[in-house]
C-alpha cells in the first residue's frame, strides 16, 4: 500500500488550470458567445483561460445591475458599509493568493505585490467607512434668506459603467470600484483579459461576502470591443472611462452624451494608485437632491 | 356592439385560411367521441401518450436556433402584433385600462411604424371601458371569464360572467376549465361547460385556458387540448399566468401539435396562446420558431397565435430600438405599466 502511495506522489502531476468566468448577476458564467482567451503571466507562461465577454453579456450585465440597484441604493448606509468591510475581510483572508496572482499578472516582486494587495485591502476598508459619512460631506442644510430651509442629500446616480485601469490589476480595480459601491451605485466593470485573474478572484471574494448579486458585474474581455456599447447604453447612468485608451476618450464622451450620462473626468494618464485617493470619486457618482422645506408660523 | 369591421378582421377560425382543406366538420370518429361521457373518456384515454424526453429535447433544440439581423427585426414586429396586452390584477381600474389601451393602439409613440397589438385582455367588468378606449383602432378586446383564475364557481355564475363580457362588447372570451373535474376524470362535465360557454359567446371567439401547470404532465395537457378542441374552442391557451409554472416551450409544443392534428383530421384551423412567464424578446422568438416548426407557417399570424403577456411588449420595443439604432435601450425609454 505504502509502495503504491509513494509511486503516486512521485508521479509528475498534471495541473488543473482554471477557467475564469464572467461575474454577472451574482453568478459566475461563461460568456454567452462561448469565447475564451488564454491568459499568460507577465513572463509569458500560460496561466488560465478567461471568458471573453460579448455585447450580449454586456446587456445582461447592465440588466442585472439595474435590477440590483434598487436594493443596494435603498439599503442603509450602515448596512452598505458593513458589506464592504466584509469584502475587505475576505480580501485580507486570501491575501497570499492575491499576492501571488498580482505578482504573476503584473510581473512584480513578492514584496511589491504584497504592498499592492495590502493597499487594496486598506482602500476597501477606507471606502467602507465612507458610506455613512458621505451625506455629511456632500449634503447639508443650505443658508437661505426666506421662510424656508433647503436640505441637500447626495443620492447614487444608478448604474455606473467602469473601464478598469490597465496598469494595476487589483489595487486599480478596487480603487475605482469601491467608491462606486460606497456611494450606493451598482457597477458594470470591463476588465482586460490580461488582468482577468486577480479581477475574477476579487469577484469570488465579493460573491462570498454578502454583496447582493448584480451590484457588481465584471466582464473580462477586450474593452475596446465593448466600451462604445457601454457608453451608448441608455440604461447606464454614469461612465468611468479611466481605463480606456486616450484616443477613445472624446468619442466616448460624445456617445455618452446621447443618453445624458455623467462621465467621470478621469486623468488621461493613469495615476499612481498607491497614493491616497481623496473623496473625488465618491462625489463623482452621486447626484445632489435638494428639497425646499417651508417654515410655517 | 360587435361591429362588422371586427367581424372582418377576425374571421371564424373554421373558415380560414384558404389553403386548408375544405371544412367538412369533424370526421366520424371525432363526432362519435362527443356522443356521451363514456365515449369521450374512451377517446381521450385512448390518445397516444406523449414522449416527454423527446418532446423536451426537441423544444430545447429548437430554442437554440439563432434569429438575427433583419429576420430578428421582422420577428419582433410579428411578435408585437401577436401580443394580447394583459392586465389582470385586483388593482385594475378604468384609468389603467385606458392607459393600456393607448399603449395597445400605439405601442411606441416615437416609432409610429410599430404594429399595434392584437388585443387588450381585461376582467369582464372593465370590458366596456376597454371597448370605448379602443373603438376604431382595430385592436380587439378580450375578457377572462368563468371565475378566472381558479374556475371554482357554479355554472350559472360562470355563464353570467361570460354574458356580461359579451354584452359589454368583448370580441374574445378567455375561459378557464374546471381543473378539479378534469383531474377527477369527469371529462363530460368539462366538455359540457366549454360547450355552454361556447354557446354563450355568440360571435365572440373562445379561448380555453387549460392551466397546464395544474394538470400534472404532458399526457393530461394533450388530453385537455383535445377535449377543448372537441368542445369548440377557437384557441387553446396554456395558463392563467397566476400559477407557476405558466407557459413553457414543451407545453406549447403539445398545444401546437394538437391544433395541427386537428386541422389534419377536420380541416378546421384553431389557434394557440401561451400565457404567463414570457418576458423577453428571446423567449418570444423561441415561441415563434416553435410555431413555425410544430404547427406550420400558417399559424404565424395574430389570428392563430397570441402571446398572453404584459411585460413582454416593453422588452420587444427595447430590442426593436436596439436593432434599428445600434445602441441598447433601457426601461426608462418605454412606458411604465403600473
Amino acid at each position: 500500500m505504502s509502495e503504491d502511495e509513494a509511486r503516486v506522489s512521485t508521479r509528475k502531476r498534471v495541473t488543473v488550470p482554471k477557467t475564469y468566468k464572467l461575474y454577472v448577476g451574482g453568478s459566475f458564467a461563461r460568456s454567452e458567445s462561448g469565447r475564451v482567451v488564454a491568459v499568460a503571466d507577465a513572463d509569458g507562461t500560460f496561466r488560465a483561460n478567461a471568458a471573453k465577454a460579448s455585447r450580449k453579456d454586456l446587456r445582461d450585465a447592465v440588466a442585472a445591475a439595474r435590477k440590483a440597484f434598487g436594493g443596494w441604493s435603498g439599503a442603509s448606509a450602515h448596512n452598505r458599509g458593513q458589506v464592504l468591510f466584509r469584502v475587505a475581510e475576505m480580501l485580507e483572508g486570501t491575501r497570499d493568493r492575491f499576492t501571488s496572482e498580482v505578482a504573476a499578472t503584473e510581473g512584480l516582486s513578492a514584496t511589491e505585490a504584497e504592498r499592492a494587495v495590502d493597499t487594496a485591502v486598506d482602500r476597501m476598508f477606507w471606502y467602507a467607512g465612507w458610506t455613512d459619512k458621505l451625506g455629511v460631506l456632500r449634503g447639508g442644510v443650505g443658508q437661505v434668506s426666506g421662510p424656508y430651509t433647503v436640505h441637500s442629500t447626495p443620492e447614487p446616480v444608478g448604474v455606473v459603467g467602469v473601464v478598469a485601469p490597465r496598469r494595476s490589476s487589483l489595487l486599480g480595480l478596487v480603487s475605482v470600484l469601491a467608491p462606486v459601491l460606497a456611494a450606493g451605485n451598482s457597477a458594470v466593470v470591463l476588465v482586460d483579459t490580461e488582468l482577468a485573474v486577480p479581477a475574477v478572484s476579487m469577484c469570488e471574494a465579493m460573491a462570498t461576502s454578502d454583496v447582493p448579486g448584480g451590484v457588481v458585474n465584471v466582464l473580462t474581455g477586450d474593452p475596446a470591443e465593448l466600451i462604445s456599447r457601454l457608453a451608448s447604453h441608455s440604461d447606464v447612468d454614469a461612465l468611468d472611462p479611466g481605463g480606456a485608451d486616450e484616443s477613445l476618450r472624446g468619442e466616448l464622451e460624445e456617445t455618452a452624451a446621447g443618453s445624458v450620462k455623467r462621465v467621470l473626468d478621469a486623468p488621461l494618464v493613469e495615476p499612481d494608485w498607491s497614493t491616497a485617493p481623496g473623496t473625488g470619486r465618491l462625489r463623482a457618482f452621486t447626484e445632489l437632491k435638494t428639497v425646499w422645506h417651508p417654515l410655517g408660523e | 356592439m360587435v361591429t362588422a369591421e371586427r367581424h372582418r378582421r377576425l374571421p371564424r377560425m373554421a373558415d380560414s385560411p384558404s389553403s386548408s382543406p375544405p371544412s367538412t366538420g369533424p370526421p366520424g370518429e371525432l363526432t362519435e367521441a362527443t356522443r356521451d361521457e363514456a365515449a369521450l373518456t374512451r377517446f381521450l384515454r385512448g390518445l397516444p401518450g406523449i414522449d416527454a424526453v423527446g418532446l423536451e429535447q426537441r423544444a430545447t433544440a429548437l430554442a437554440g436556433r439563432a434569429v438575427k439581423g433583419e429576420a430578428k427585426l421582422r420577428a419582433i414586429d410579428r411578435a408585437v402584433s401577436m401580443v394580447d396586452l394583459t392586465t389582470l390584477e385586483g388593482a385594475d381600474n378604468a384609468s389603467k385600462v385606458r392607459a393600456l389601451a393607448a399603449k395597445a393602439r400605439t405601442p411606441d409613440s416615437r416609432f409610429p411604424d410599430v404594429p399595434r397589438v392584437a388585443a387588450l385582455c381585461v376582467y369582464p367588468d372593465l370590458v366596456a371601458e376597454a371597448v370605448t378606449a379602443l373603438r376604431g383602432s382595430g385592436v380587439g378586446v378580450a375578457s377572462v371569464a368563468t371565475a378566472f383564475p381558479s374556475g371554482r364557481s357554479t355554472p350559472r355564475a360562470k355563464l353570467a360572467e361570460v354574458e356580461l363580457a359579451v354584452e359589454s362588447g368583448a370580441d374574445e372570451v378567455d375561459m378557464v376549465i374546471d381543473r378539479g373535474a378534469f383531474l377527477a376524470g369527469e371529462y363530460g362535465r368539462v366538455f359540457d361547460e366549454i360547450e355552454q360557454v361556447r354557446a354563450a359567446c355568440g360571435p365572440a371567439h373562445l379561448k380555453v385556458i387549460l392551466e397546464t401547470g395544474e394538470l400534472g404532465g404532458y399526457d393530461n395537457v394533450w388530453r385537455a387540448s383535445w377535449l377543448a378542441l372537441l368542445a369548440g374552442a377557437d384557441f387553446v391557451k396554456t395558463s392563467t399566468g397566476k400559477v407557476s409554472p405558466a407557459a413553457t416551450l414543451p407545453v406549447t409544443h403539445v398545444l401546437l401539435r394538437a391544433v395541427r392534428e386537428w386541422r389534419e383530421r377536420t380541416g378546421q384551423t384553431r389557434g394557440v396562446k401561451p400565457a404567463g412567464g414570457i418576458r423577453t424578446t428571446k423567449d418570444a422568438i423561441r415561441y415563434l420558431v416553435a410555431v413555425r416548426e410544430v404547427a406550420g407557417s400558417d399559424w404565424l399570424s395574430p389570428d392563430l397565435f397570441r402571446f398572453g403577456a404584459s411585460g413582454l411588449l416593453n422588452d420587444l420595443l427595447m430590442q426593436r430600438e436596439t436593432q434599428l439604432h445600434g445602441h441598447y435601450s433601457g426601461p426608462d425609454q418605454v412606458t411604465v405599466d403600473l
